[in-house]
């Protein structure tokens, strides 16, 4: 036996392996768990019949929309509520960073309200926005924005001190300060901010659509649901899942970039 | 007129609830355009000195002083060159040394010409677009010097600014440093806790005492300088080898092993 522990490294292709592995095992087990009839397949079909279900979704309109649509109008909406979350959060992070009054004044309000589930947030938008476009924004904003706060002031607070007394004896001042020293050094922090932001914007949207939209790719989870098609709604979760992981690995990807740029 | 005024300068240090003085009634001068050594046992107050000079930190009571105005933030006219040279990382060569003539307000044109003549004096050509992380030690020290240079500061604070380079390198910078003094002389702050360094740059060497550090004496190196011709020579090994300079040498050494009754360990 060759032990796994956590402190052994693995080459790329018994890492890949090992995935896969992983994979195959879990569609095996649905596999034989469908097909052999212990779970009535209204409640658990094969993967093959996931799979050519989510085919005819990409193919005919389920509910109005394509799944490609669903997908569009969620990813859009999402874009907008995460876009907005880093717009905002990463900007005042930074100035929380570096002005304590702002501090003080923000952080007991910023850290009541973070406690608010995005979801416990859904009556509130269905109030205000019905189901238009606010409310899933809002939702998703409120699960995006406070890791990019977080992380954008711990980035600006754990500034190397000697890096901005440089700044400071060379005659910086606060907008400077802000845009060319905490904004750089913080990089790598806000952008960590930024993948867990996309990951619980994406999971909040999902919630906010089963609620609070008439298309989007919560929307077709919901129909499903009541059209009693396990295997809609399992699409409709794998979907999920890829486009989640998908929008995690182009982060990924920019953050080993800037890192590596930065020789380190 | 730029000199720097410490007045009867205290500072105390509050550490898990306990008070440790650190600097204790500290009097002395650097006077415009001269250069002052400031030698000590680790810990014995040298850097608090520089960095209320630079306005990052302030004194308990007493006052510091640059060019008669108490120091009350930091600031481009005085210009600090850091031990482990604090260069921005995400800015290259170029960038660097432009950062403070930007906070000036200097048009690009003038600023461009500025760092030119820095670069060139420093020895920097073709490293312009280089980022500090891709630079030795060495170089790394002379962006950050040149970076404080183009200011034309009228005081310049050197912390340590060779402590961490490798001993051939420290020679070179040693050198060029004393060059540079000659082409375009300011008034100088240097910390080290090498005294062969101390006496090879400076006008004057005060000595502190260990924590609290007091000023012990303060030596007279350009007095010796001058009568004995150091100048004459080119190389640090030779003005090092000279019987004036080893005296002074010995005679600050011993000062500092006084400080150290107990620890006979003292670092050079």
């Amino acid at each position: 036996m060759i032990a796994l522990g956590a402190t052994d490294t693995l080459s790329f292709r018994r890492w890949l392996a090992l995935s896969l592995a992983g994979l195959m095992a879990f569609f095996g087990i649905w596999w034989i768990t469908a097909a052999s009839g212990a779970v009535p397949p209204q409640f658990l079909p094969t993967p093959l019949a996931v799979f050519e279900r989510f085919v005819a979704l990409t193919q005919s309109p389920f509910v109005g929309y394509t799944l490609q649509q669903h997908l569009a109008s969620s990813f859009g909406r999402f874009a907008l509520g995460f876009g907005l979350a880093a717009a905002i959060g990463v900007p005042l992070g930074l100035l929380m960073g570096w002005f304590r009054w702002l501090d003080a004044v923000v952080t007991p309000l910023f850290d009541a309200l973070r406690f608010i589930a995005p979801i416990a947030w859904v009556p509130f938008a269905a109030l205000w926005f019905g189901t238009g476009i606010g409310g899933p924004v809002l939702i998703i904003f409120s699960g995006a924005f406070p890791p990019c706060v977080i992380n954008a002031y711990r980035g600006a607070k754990y500034v190397e001190p000697r890096l901005i007394e440089a700044a400071q004896t060379l005659g910086a001042s606060h907008l400077r300060m802000i845009v060319e020293v905490l904004l750089p050094a913080s990089v790598p922090s806000i952008v960590a901010g930024l993948r867990i932001s996309a990951g619980l914007g994406w999971q909040s949207l999902v919630g906010a659509e089963l609620i609070v939209a008439s298309s989007g790719i919560g929307y077709l989870l919901v129909k499903g649901q009541s059209n009693i098609s396990t295997a809609i709604v399992m699409s409709g979760m794998i979907a999920i899942g890829i486009v989640g992981f998908t929008i995690d690995a182009l982060l990924r990807m920019l953050e080993r970039r800037i890192n590596r740029r930065r020789g380190r | 007129m730029s000199d720097i005024a410490f007045r009867d300068v205290t500072r105390v240090f509050q550490r898990d609830g306990t008070d440790f003085l650190t600097l204790d009634h500290i009097s002395f001068d650097v006077r415009d355009r001269e250069f002052v050594a400031l030698v000590g046992p680790s810990g014995c107050g040298k850097t608090t000195c520089l960095r209320m000079a630079a306005g990052l930190e302030f004194p308990t009571s007493g006052t510091v002083s640059v060019g008669g105005k108490p120091v009350e933030r930091p600031g481009p006219d005085r210009a600090v060159v850091f031990q482990q040279f604090a260069l921005f990382p995400w800015k290259n060569v170029y960038e660097n040394i432009d950062f403070g003539l930007r906070s000036k307000g200097m048009p690009e044109a003038a600023r461009r010409e500025r760092i030119a003549r820095q670069v060139e004096l420093m020895g920097l050509q073709g490293y312009e677009s280089a980022y500090p992380h891709q630079l030795s030690g060495g170089m790394q020290q002379r962006v950050a010097i040149a970076r404080s240079y183009v200011l034309d500061p009228d005081v310049l604070l050197m912390d340590e600014p060779f402590g961490a380079l490798d001993a051939q390198t420290r020679v070179v910078m040693q050198e060029e440093l004393i060059k540079l003094s000659r082409v375009n002389p300011r008034t100088v702050l240097f910390i080290t806790h090498a005294v062969d360094e101390a006496v090879f740059l400076a006008d004057r060497v005060a000595v502190m005492t260990r924590r609290p550090g007091r000023i012990r004496e303060i030596v007279d190196v350009a007095k010796v300088r001058e009568a004995e011709h150091w100048d004459r020579y080119e190389r640090t090994e030779e003005v090092m080898d000279q019987e004036s300079f080893v005296h002074l040498r010995t005679r600050i050494w011993r000062m500092l092993r006084e400080q150290q009754p107990q620890e006979a360990a003292l670092e050079t």
